[in-house]
């Protein structure tokens, strides 16, 4: 019943470093915690603390303003500061610091909660929304938004267990350990977006995982091994390989009819339900190269990557670079102080020979490689050609806005061009300049106006 | 907070690991591929053959270093690409050649066919075989001197055009409408006349299907290429009977080494898959249509040219269609463009 996807690569997995380490808690608790008040799409939340309050695990600490979700305490402790402070999406972020008080008191609102199975699909959002979960895949949509507008819509959800990038191993030991938190989270999924079934995909480099999902899964919830071939967990890409249908260009999956959400969202919408948790605490891998005991961790939101670096070990040679995610599609941290968020699934620690090279003296040999891995059909040389020339109207109309920045064709490309790099540049210059247009024009309105 | 302050961190743009296979990789793969027709070239032919390659291959990366270090610009050496047009150039002459011949050649590939345009992937025609037909235009008689295949008439290191026994090729025969004097077996295994790297089909079908594993390389050129001269040879068989025609076709001059080698060049062939296909179809085409038509009795080098013109625009027309897009979609597109376009025209 599987189809295809176009393209991909196989870049080496890496995997093994930390793929058969249990999940483990912190060891030390991190002396302090930063939580910045956006680690979703939309607008950052208004916090609700203020420096000296005393904070309890799941306390709410950010309302949300607009598109959100809410944030909770991860450590209970003193808040000792809301200021701005640097963060995982590029620059400064207004966040709450909490000094840790090692007693790890849960917020009395924290309440198992009995008859799940009476729970409307409408409820389950609710709850969805109070306990703050965002995509924990990826880019970190708001899951309560994603489900509402799913609502009626949709008649297939997939759990994405896909796992493509190289290194990560998180989600792996997530359904290993937790296998019944995710079918359960999948079922309630379901519930809410009123489906009566979902899919799990998980690629085939995971057989264990997949083995125990099977043994645990009923009959309305499906377990289909996938080929191991990256991207095979980008949204996209799982639609079409489970549903045989194209997301057309610019629009959502709702609008064939699909929803897909990570396994260690349906994981936190499980112990949002039965537990009454926010999402406070999250698996995280912390492997590569350069540290010294590859491990997957349960780690409160907020601890910074410099203490995750030193529960797994240190690290055992200089890292070239330090990324949030995996090694396709991760984004480099320049300053280990940074806290890991709702969305850090991993934190790789790369060495000089692990990393890519770069070498501007190449030039593009016209292999086609580029056009042959590409998921979204794409011809990212005649892109970048463009590109180098400034030549946006040209770039626009090879669809460089289709391009979901996989990085195959950067991957696989023999002269080890920057084109991802490119596309990037290009996607800025045509928003900007679109913006430019739509002011030009308003401002014209108003002369005209008056 | 840490004693990470006084790490240099790497900032760049996502993704962070290369494919292992670079570009010198990809060309050192071409060159390993070809050992083999190497191989049988100085088995037919005599150690010249190996003299001339070698020689050739020097003249290409000196001349590729001449160029650049004329201009000023970055020495590129280093990628083998020069080395592999050596490689190829001498493998598309006769082996009496004589060596500042193919000097000439190597300077016209590489100033003027790849160097001039810009040097690596801006090049529009496929040096080797523009070198090819340079020659062929300004030495026509050294270039079609067929040495007789065999040891009794190896030629020396210095041994030049005056000293080889020749002898016509199999395509010479068939360009007449003759079935080939040379068995079959003759031609699979390359013990007939002809240029130094074309003879052996067995050895060059060995280096295309190790470039097709690798990776290096599609077999839709290939595939495409050999499949319409096949198609086209059985159907409009000159000889009796048809399939030993089309076989004869197949494995004699430079079918094999143009089609696994020449036409696969990534910088003068499509990017385009479709475009692959058309590109390789139209090869075939093209390479029946002069053996049967045309003054020369070989059709291979001037029909990937031709098809190295095209290039630009079969890429224009063969862009891959649009994720999320059904036919319907398209067609509806298409439609409203048109109407857009004869309402612009009538306004």
């Amino acid at each position: 019943m599987l189809h295809q996807f176009f393209g991909g690569v196989h870049p080496a997995g890496h995997k093994d470093l930390s793929a058969h380490k249990a999940t483990v808690p912190l060891a030390k608790a991190p002396a302090q915690v930063v939580i910045p008040m956006s680690m979703h799409l939309g607008a950052p939340c208004k916090p609700v603390v203020a420096a000296g309050d005393t904070v309890k695990v799941g306390q709410r600490i950010g309302e949300t303003a607009g598109l959100g979700a809410p944030i909770h305490a991860s450590v209970s402790g003193k808040v000792v500061a809301v200021e701005e402070r640097s963060y995982g999406g590029g620059g400064t972020m207004l966040s709450v610091v909490i000094e840790n008080d090692f007693q790890d008191t849960p917020d009395p609102a924290i309440k198992h909660r009995d008859g799940v199975d009476a729970l409307s699909g409408a409820e389950i959002i609710e709850i969805v929304k109070n306990a703050g979960i965002t995509g924990m895949g990826g880019a970190g949509f708001p899951t309560h938004v994603k489900l509402s507008g799913a609502v009626g819509k949709v008649d297939t959800l997939i759990i994405n267990g896909a796992e493509c990038e190289p290194y990560i191993t998180s989600d792996h030991r997530l359904m290993l350990e937790r296998g019944e938190a995710v079918i359960g989270g999948a079922r309630l999924l379901a519930k809410a977006v009123g489906l009566s079934e979902a899919t799990i995909g998980i690629e085939l480099n995971k057989p264990d995982a997949i083995e125990h999902l099977k043994s645990l899964a009923g009959g309305d919830i499906h377990v289909e091994g996938l080929k191991t071939r990256y991207p095979q967990g980008a949204e996209k890409q799982l639609i079409q390989m489970v549903t045989g249908r194209q997301v057309p260009p610019g629009k959502l999956p709702a609008d064939v009819q699909c929803l897909v959400c990570n396994v260690a969202t349906a994981a936190a919408v499980w112990d949002a339900v039965t537990e009454g948790k926010p999402l406070t605490h999250r698996g995280v891998t912390v492997t590569g190269g350069a540290v010294a005991e590859p491990v997957n961790l349960l780690a409160p939101i907020g601890t910074p990557v410099s203490h995750l670096i030193d529960m797994a070990g240190g690290f055992k040679t200089t890292p070239d670079r330090v990324l949030y995610g995996g090694p396709m599609m991760g984004n480099p941290i320049y300053d280990l102080d940074v806290p890991m968020m709702k969305s850090s699934n991993c934190i790789l620690c790369l060495t000089a020979e692990e990393a890519a090279t770069q070498d501007p003296a190449q030039t593009c040999i016209r292999c086609g490689k580029c056009v042959e891995v590409c998921p979204m059909k794409l011809t990212p040389l005649f892109m970048r050609m463009n590109v180098n020339k400034r030549r946006w109207a040209e770039v626009e109309a090879l669809r460089v806005m289709d391009c979901i920045e996989c990085g195959s064709c950067n991957y696989i490309c023999p002269a080890r061009l920057p084109l991802v790099q490119a596309f990037r540049t290009a996607k800025f210059a045509i928003r900007d300049e679109a913006a430019k247009a739509k002011a030009r024009a308003e401002k014209e309105k108003e002369a005209a106006k008056a | 907070m840490n004693d990470y302050k006084d790490l240099k961190l790497t900032v760049a743009s996502s993704p962070h690991v290369n494919s292992p296979v670079g570009t010198r990789a990809l060309m050192l793969d071409v060159l390993i591929a070809l050992v083999p027709a190497l191989c049988v070239g100085v088995y037919v032919f005599g150690p010249r053959a190996l003299a001339l390659t070698v020689v050739s291959v020097i003249g290409c990366e000196v001349f590729e270093w001449l160029y650049r270090f004329l201009l000023k610009k970055p020495q590129t050496g280093g990628d083998l690409s020069a080395a592999v047009t050596g490689v190829l150039l001498a493998f598309v002459c006769p082996v009496s050649l004589p060596y500042w011949t193919i000097l000439i050649g190597d300077f016209f590939a590489m100033f003027l066919v790849k160097q001039i345009f810009g040097g690596l992937g801006k090049n529009f025609l496929n040096p080797a075989l523009a070198g090819r037909a340079f020659l062929m235009l300004s030495y026509a008689g050294l270039m079609s001197n067929w040495v007789k295949p065999g040891l009794n008439n190896w030629l020396g290191v210095t041994g030049s055009t005056a000293d080889a026994i020749t002898a016509a090729t199999p395509l010479a025969a068939m360009h007449t409408g003759a079935m080939p004097t040379a068995e079959l077996t003759d031609l699979f295994i390359g013990t007939v006349g002809g240029c130094i790297g074309e003879v052996s089909a067995v050895a060059l079908l060995f280096g295309g299907v190790y470039l097709i594993v690798r990776g290096v390389i599609s077999p839709r050129i290939p595939v495409t290429f050999l499949g319409t001269v096949a198609l086209l040879t059985v159907i409009f068989s000159q000889g009796n009977p048809n399939v030993e025609w089309m076989l004869s076709q197949l494995l004699s001059g430079g079918l094999m080494l143009g089609a696994f080698f020449m036409a696969t060049d990534y910088v003068t062939s499509p990017c385009t898959p479709k475009g692959e296909i058309i590109f390789g179809v139209g090869c075939g085409l093209l390479t029946v249509f002069i053996r049967y038509f045309g003054g020369f009795p070989e059709g291979v080098s001037y029909a990937i040219l031709l098809m190295n013109i095209c290039v630009p625009i079969i890429e224009k027309y063969t862009h891959p269609s649009r994720f999320g897009l059904s036919k319907a979609d398209i067609k509806a597109a298409k439609a409203a463009a048109k109407a857009a376009k004869k309402g612009g025209e009538t306004a």
